[in-house]
């Protein structure tokens, strides 16, 4: 009798440690998203406080080493919002059009193999993008256009274009299958050609999902380092179609290597500001899906 | 609406989902064909098997084969238990639809968060302050905090699968809720741990920005523990290197030709894996 209680609390105890270890495997996604907060505000607030917020946000030079150094990011984060405005004007419509036609129109096979090779194109590396796109478009676009040097932001439009396809699409598909069979039916017993249904009933019941979809495309552009650091000539240019520019992303991953001191700190805080877009996108696709999920 | 107008919008349409629909399967198949055609000619047996040398004039990639293979199992042995863990509370024990809510929406802001920022809070936490310095390990454990949604989120779904009435028949022959998670729940999960394996691997190939300041660049051949805390580039950044840096293209096509190869796979067994899992669910 004695030993049957022991055994009984023993296991009482046991469940209750395991309950501890689970509680803190499940809140470690939450400790992650903390500790990175902190490490980049901690580590990116110094320099912003030394060069001041207005002249790093808005200063149009960035020359770290120069004799008088000056530490402006304006040209990376315009660089980072043209880049991924391009992507998404040139994206968007291939990846929606095809959405509409893989979720609706497509015969079975089509539909399985163009999705298999979508599938496809997300699993190549970002390093893979960027070989090609050095080796073919960056000469292409130098050929075609009589520039010096074809490295430029046009070539990292084309790149992360290609790059944010699959997202689009896939997540554009789902969106659309999931549109209620009863409204598309009921709109072509009202005499619609089935064309008609899917864009005008189809896509408009469909467009939180839409939208969710072309904020994970920008959510992947403007995160992407090495692909358009291999395409976009890495020169802390103002932004053009035709110069050669850095990315917020690419202004971390090409300078981190060697900086030190002030420089190294600035850079810090150019994560930060990549990280306050990141988390602003993610709040806007947080809203765009609960949208969907309301209606 | 007149008739004529409606042929027109439907046309019109067609025709742009047709171009679409071709552009996007046209461009893979160019990539793919590209890649292959440059690659595949100079992928040789000494490429694979030796390391580079510079007093042979020799270039090999068996260091970031290797060091590759090292830094998706070290990552995999060190996520699994975090993700499946993570997944089990939810599921098993999380009772508080707050905190549930919450835990989630971290998950969506880990996946969200770009790669090179992980490189950057990685190399500051677990390179500088963990006193790691460039090596695999930091490597992994940066890869471990990406991809911990993924395995989270795959096993979650696996859980949600298994029928409620298998916990209660285990809670009605007097087994205890860690009995019973462990007997009856675990066993169920171990598809959606697979899938959420297979995407990991995946990722993690293709990972080259989050790698760069954390496992550094060297091309050592190092044995699996001596490489854990020696710097070592995986294929992917050796990629980088070769074709950036030092405009080795040959050898950078190469390994693009084998990262193709190998992402193919990884998407065919993803697939594989996901239909087989359904087929037998179904029965």
């Amino acid at each position: 009798m004695e030993m049957k209680k022991n055994t009984r609390s023993w296991q009482k105890h046991m469940e209750q440690v395991v309950y501890g270890i689970f509680l803190l495997l499940g809140l470690i996604t939450i400790g992650c998203v903390l500790l990175i907060t902190v490490y980049l505000v901690i580590s990116g607030i110094p320099a912003i406080r030394q060069i001041g917020l207005v002249e790093f946000l808005f200063g149009d030079t960035w020359k770290p080493t120069a004799a008088e150094p000056s530490y402006g990011i304006l040209p990376f984060i315009l660089t980072s919002v043209y880049g991924t405005a391009g992507a998404i004007v040139l994206g968007v419509p291939i990846g929606f059009f095809t959405a509409v036609y893989l979720a609706k129109m497509a015969p079975r096979k089509i539909k399985l193999v163009v999705e298999q090779a979508v599938s496809m194109l997300a699993g190549i590396p970002s390093v893979v993008y960027g070989l090609v796109g050095m080796m073919v478009l960056v000469p292409g676009i130098r050929e075609l256009f009589d520039l010096s040097d074809g490295a430029c932001l046009l070539a990292a439009i084309v790149v992360l274009a290609v790059m944010i396809l699959p997202s689009i699409i896939k997540m554009s598909v789902t969106a659309l299958e999931a549109v209620p069979k009863e409204y598309e039916d009921a709109s072509l017993a009202l005499g619609a050609t089935p064309e008609e249904t899917w864009f005008r009933v189809s896509v408009p019941a469909a467009k939180s999902g839409i939208a969710a979809a072309v904020v994970l495309g920008v959510g992947r552009a403007i995160g992407e380092a090495m692909a358009v650091m291999m395409v976009s000539g890495n020169v802390a240019n103002m932004p053009g179609l035709f110069e050669s520019v850095r990315f917020l992303t690419t202004a971390v991953a090409s300078e981190m290597g060697y900086a030190s001191g002030l420089q190294r700190q600035a850079l810090f805080s150019v994560a930060l500001v990549l990280f306050v877009f990141i988390m602003l996108i993610n709040a806007a696709l947080n809203y765009f899906l609960k949208g969907d999920r309301k209606s | 609406m007149t008739s004529k107008k409606r042929t027109a919008f439907r046309w019109t349409v067609r025709l742009l989902m047709w171009t679409a629909t071709a552009l996007t399967a046209a461009l893979v198949v160019a990539l793919v064909v590209y890649v292959m055609a440059k690659g595949v000619p100079h992928i040789t047996w000494e490429l694979l098997s030796t390391e580079t040398s510079y007093l042979y004039d020799r270039k090999g990639i068996l260091p970031n084969i290797l060091n590759t293979i090292y830094i998706i199992l070290a990552a995999l042995v060190l996520v699994i238990p975090l993700g499946v863990g993570a997944a089990v509370y939810l599921t098993e024990y999380a009772k508080n639809k707050r905190l549930v809510a919450a835990i989630e929406y971290a998950a969506e802001i880990l996946s969200g968060i770009p790669s090179i920022i992980y490189g950057l809070v990685g190399m500051l936490v677990f390179s500088e302050f963990l006193g790691l310095g460039s090596s695999l390990l930091a490597g992994a454990l940066t890869l471990v905090i990406m991809n911990l949604p993924t395995i989270m989120r795959s096993t979650q779904e696996s859980l949600k699968t298994v029928p409620q009435s298998y916990r209660e028949g285990a809670f009605g022959l007097g087994a205890g809720k860690w009995r019973t998670i462990r007997t009856v729940v675990l066993p169920g999960c171990v598809d959606g741990v697979i899938t959420g394996c297979i995407l990991s691997v995946g990722r993690i190939l293709g990972e080259s920005a989050a790698l760069l300041f954390t496992a550094g660049t060297a091309n050592n051949l190092n044995g699996l523990f001596e490489a854990m805390t020696a710097p070592g580039s995986t294929l992917t950044v050796a990629l980088y290197y070769y074709a950036k840096e030092e405009g080795e293209f040959e050898v950078a096509f190469a390994i693009a030709a084998i990262l193709m190869v190998l992402s193919l796979l990884i998407n065919l067994a993803a697939t594989w894996v996901t239909r087989h899992f359904q087929r037998r669910k179904a029965l």
